[in-house]
């Protein structure tokens, strides 16, 4: 299934709906690029809503990396929604899930920015 | 996989990879692995052949990447081999050090050793090859840890 992002604005923060793989290739490249046109555009509050991401790999974790230092550098704040058991295990695994500031509610994600 | 050993011989390019995991997944269902397994088995399938055709190959399209699946008893063994230069584990670093956390690479080899039995890496006639192997649930006690 091809990565697919959507996004919407609730309170001053960008929601940025994820689906499919985040993988090697165009899934990472997806993820960038959304990303890197919000912060362009000034958008510097982003949660990255993984609830229907069903796969990624290192090359994605990588990207999810890249995306949170990106945003951080630019002064903004990157967070992780819903995440799948999948998706957690890997960030347990690779001990990211202490780097990455992680909600299971979009409300209190949304109120969690400063 | 009804034959005891089947083998591919794949382009350099990312249609392999997805390739490389779609067998995988398929070998390890029919043969009986659990649904966390055969995502374990696929994905450290994936990893190996990303790492052939971009760190190996360098998506050269006169190099080939060949995958080979065999049962051998209770174990499921993973063949991955390149055709490039080979790689030097000592300069991969530890993708759990706390300076390395925040790197956007360099997991890869960590995952396979994550989810496999076993994990060997060495240089072939032809460039490096990759073994990963995943026993069947309970047929062995205790992992064996990774080697070169």
């Amino acid at each position: 299934m091809t990565m697919k992002v959507s996004t919407r604005q609730v309170d001053g923060v960008t929601i940025v709906d994820c689906s499919g793989r985040i993988t090697l290739g165009e899934g990472s490249v997806i993820l960038r690029d959304s990303v890197r046109d919000l912060l362009s555009k000034g958008n510097k509050k982003i949660v990255l809503n993984l609830a229907d991401v069903n796969y990624i790999d290192s090359s994605g974790i990588g990207e999810l990396v890249s995306a949170f230092t990106t945003t951080k550098n630019q002064g903004g704040e990157l967070k992780l929604l819903n995440l799948t058991k999948k998706v957690n295990d890997l960030l347990q695994i690779t001990k990211l899930y202490t780097v990455f500031d992680v909600k299971d509610d979009e409300a209190t994600a949304v109120k969690s920015f400063k | 996989m009804t034959e005891q050993r089947v083998s591919y011989t794949l382009d350099s390019s990312l249609e392999t990879i997805d390739s490389a995991e779609e067998k995988a997944t398929r070998i390890a269902t029919e043969l009986g692995f659990g649904d966390d397994e055969v995502m374990q088995i696929s994905m450290a399938v994936r990893e190996g052949a990303v790492n052939a055709v971009l760190h190996g190959n360098a998506y050269a399209p006169d190099k080939k990447v060949t995958l080979a699946f065999e049962r051998i008893g209770e174990e499921l063994v993973i063949t991955i081999r390149d055709q490039g230069k080979g790689m030097d584990l000592s300069k991969i670093p530890n993708p759990l050090a706390p300076e390395n956390l925040l790197k956007t690479s360099g997991r890869g080899i960590f995952l396979m050793r994550s989810f496999m039995d076993v994990v060997e890496i060495r240089p072939s006639s032809t460039g490096t090859e990759l073994k990963l192997i995943k026993r069947v649930h309970g047929s062995t006690e205790g992992g064996k840890e990774a080697s070169q």
